[in-house]
Formats: C-alpha cells, sequence, structure tokens
C-alpha cells in the first residue's frame, strides 16, 4: 500500500511465534532492493527487523499465543522507519547488562539491542520499553 | 556418523573441519539443531581440534550468535580449540559490534587456521 509516490507504508500484525515474521521482512527487504537500497545497508536494515521482531515476540510478548506484534514500516529511496510494539509489559532498557564489556562477552543477551543501535541511525525505546522506534537515513545528518 | 542437517563435516589430519549448510541463519528450530549438532562434535565425538567455516553463511541472528557462545564455552571446558574462518565483512561487523571478535579466535582462512592449530 502507497501513501504517495515516494513513500510506501506497511501495517502488519504479527502473531507471536518466532518463525511468522520472516515473510513480512522478506518484503520489505525486497521494496527497499527495488528502491535502489545498497545491499551492505540492508543488512543492516535486515538485522534490526529480525532482532526487533523477534525481541517482541521472545522477551515482550513470551511466545504468548494471544498477543500480538504491531509493526509499521515507512521506506522511500532515502528513509527506512519502524515502529514495532509487542503487548508485554516493558522492561528497564538500562537494566540489560551491556553485552559488549570485556567482563561480560559471554553473556546471554542484549546482543540484540547492541546491533539494532549500531545499524541504525537512530532508535527509541517507549511505553517502558514494549516498542521500539528507529530509523535508518541514506544519507546521514551533517555535523 | 549419521547425516548432519545443518554441517558438513571434513577432516583433515587431527582437525575437523565444519561449514554450515545454511546460507541464513535465524529460524529458531534451525539454531536449536546447529548448537545440537555443535555440541555433540565436542561433547559425543569428543573432536579436540576444530574449524569453523563461515564461508557460507550471509546472515546470522543473535540467537545463533547466542549458540556460538555456547559452543565456545563448551570447547573450552572440553579443552578443545575451536578457531573461526572464512567470515565476510558483513558477518565480521556482527562479531566487531558485539565484541565477539575478541571471544573468538578468528582467522582469515582455513589455511590460517590449520596452520595453528
Amino acid at each position: 500500500m502507497s501513501l504517495d509516490d515516494e513513500t510506501k507504508t506497511f501495517l502488519r500484525s504479527l502473531p507471536s511465534t518466532l518463525n511468522a515474521y520472516h515473510d513480512f521482512v522478506e518484503e520489505i527487504l525486497n521494496e527497499m532492493l527495488q528502491m535502489d537500497w545498497d545491499k551492505s545497508i540492508l543488512f543492516g536494515v535486515h538485522m534490526a527487523l529480525e532482532e526487533s521482531i523477534s525481541n517482541a515476540i521472545r522477551h515482550g510478548n513470551q511466545e504468548n499465543p494471544k498477543k500480538q506484534v504491531q509493526v509499521k514500516c515507512e521506506i522511500s529511496a532515502v528513509r527506512f522507519w519502524a515502529n514495532i510494539c509487542d503487548e508485554g509489559e516493558g522492561y528497564a532498557a538500562g537494566a540489560v547488562p551491556d553485552c559488549r564489556s570485556p567482563g561480560n562477552l559471554g553473556a546471554p543477551g542484549g546482543r540484540g539491542l547492541a546491533l539494532i543501535r549500531a545499524y541504525m541511525t537512530t532508535v527509541e525505546l517507549s511505553k517502558n520499553g514494549s516498542c521500539l522506534t528507529m530509523e535508518k537515513l541514506l544519507e546521514e545528518p551533517a555535523g | 556418523m549419521s547425516t548432519l542437517r545443518h554441517l558438513e563435516i571434513s577432516e583433515s589430519t587431527s582437525v575437523s573441519v565444519i561449514r554450515f549448510k545454511d546460507q541464513k541463519i535465524i529460524d529458531p528450530q534451525a539454531i536449536q539443531e546447529l548448537g545440537q549438532e555443535l555440541f555433540d562434535l565436542i561433547e559425543k565425538d569428543d573432536r579436540k581440534k576444530l574449524v569453523l567455516n563461515f564461508s557460507n553463511v550471509e546472515f546470522l541472528s543473535s540467537a545463533a550468535l547466542g549458540k556460538l557462545i555456547t559452543f565456545d564455552k563448551k570447547s573450552k571446558k572440553q579443552g578443545a580449540e575451536l578457531i573461526l574462518t572464512n567470515i565476510s565483512p558483513e558477518i565480521f561487523q556482527v562479531f566487531a559490534i558485539t565484541n565477539l571478535d575478541k571471544l573468538f579466535q578468528i582467522k582469515d582462512s582455513e589455511a590460517d587456521a590449520l596452520a595453528v592449530l
């Protein structure tokens, strides 16, 4: 579905199963490929979508089949934006150990959010962490 | 050994060279099976020198990284040596972002790994 000639918007309500969203992610990536996004940048978009949606399903909704993950994506030739919300109680992002610290490299979790932050231009958590908004701008802002 | 679903194993003297069959390591069930196949190499087969060749891998999730970390821990516990090789620039960036390039021993090629094992 298209808002206008330049930006396409996708709205999905995804079930809380860890293999039910890959077709949606592929659809977004294929659309961006047709908009001439570079494959190396699409790798990062793929990672950000994979990690944000799987986090929402696994940690937010705890794979509860009665709960959904709401995803909204806006894509254009120069901008990728996504909002992912689960039905969980949220979490304190500051309480997640930094998996990148030298004494914590073998920690079981925390890598997903670190990867999202690395590949996106901006990442914001809201609603106590149950919503994540991320954006990748093809041309980084000056300064 | 029975045929593995996710790994290809070849022997080079005392070293086991392991390649992934999957190009994208994302599916949770596949990651679970992949992890068990890796763990069996050291816990059942008692292999002590392992090269994990990533040449076929185009994408992997943090869940897959978690399995590799567990594999590394189990390898150390069993006294096995593990070296990762042939990692593409995109996949290496994933290791670098998460600082796992400091946890794992990584070499450019199988030959480089075999030279030190």
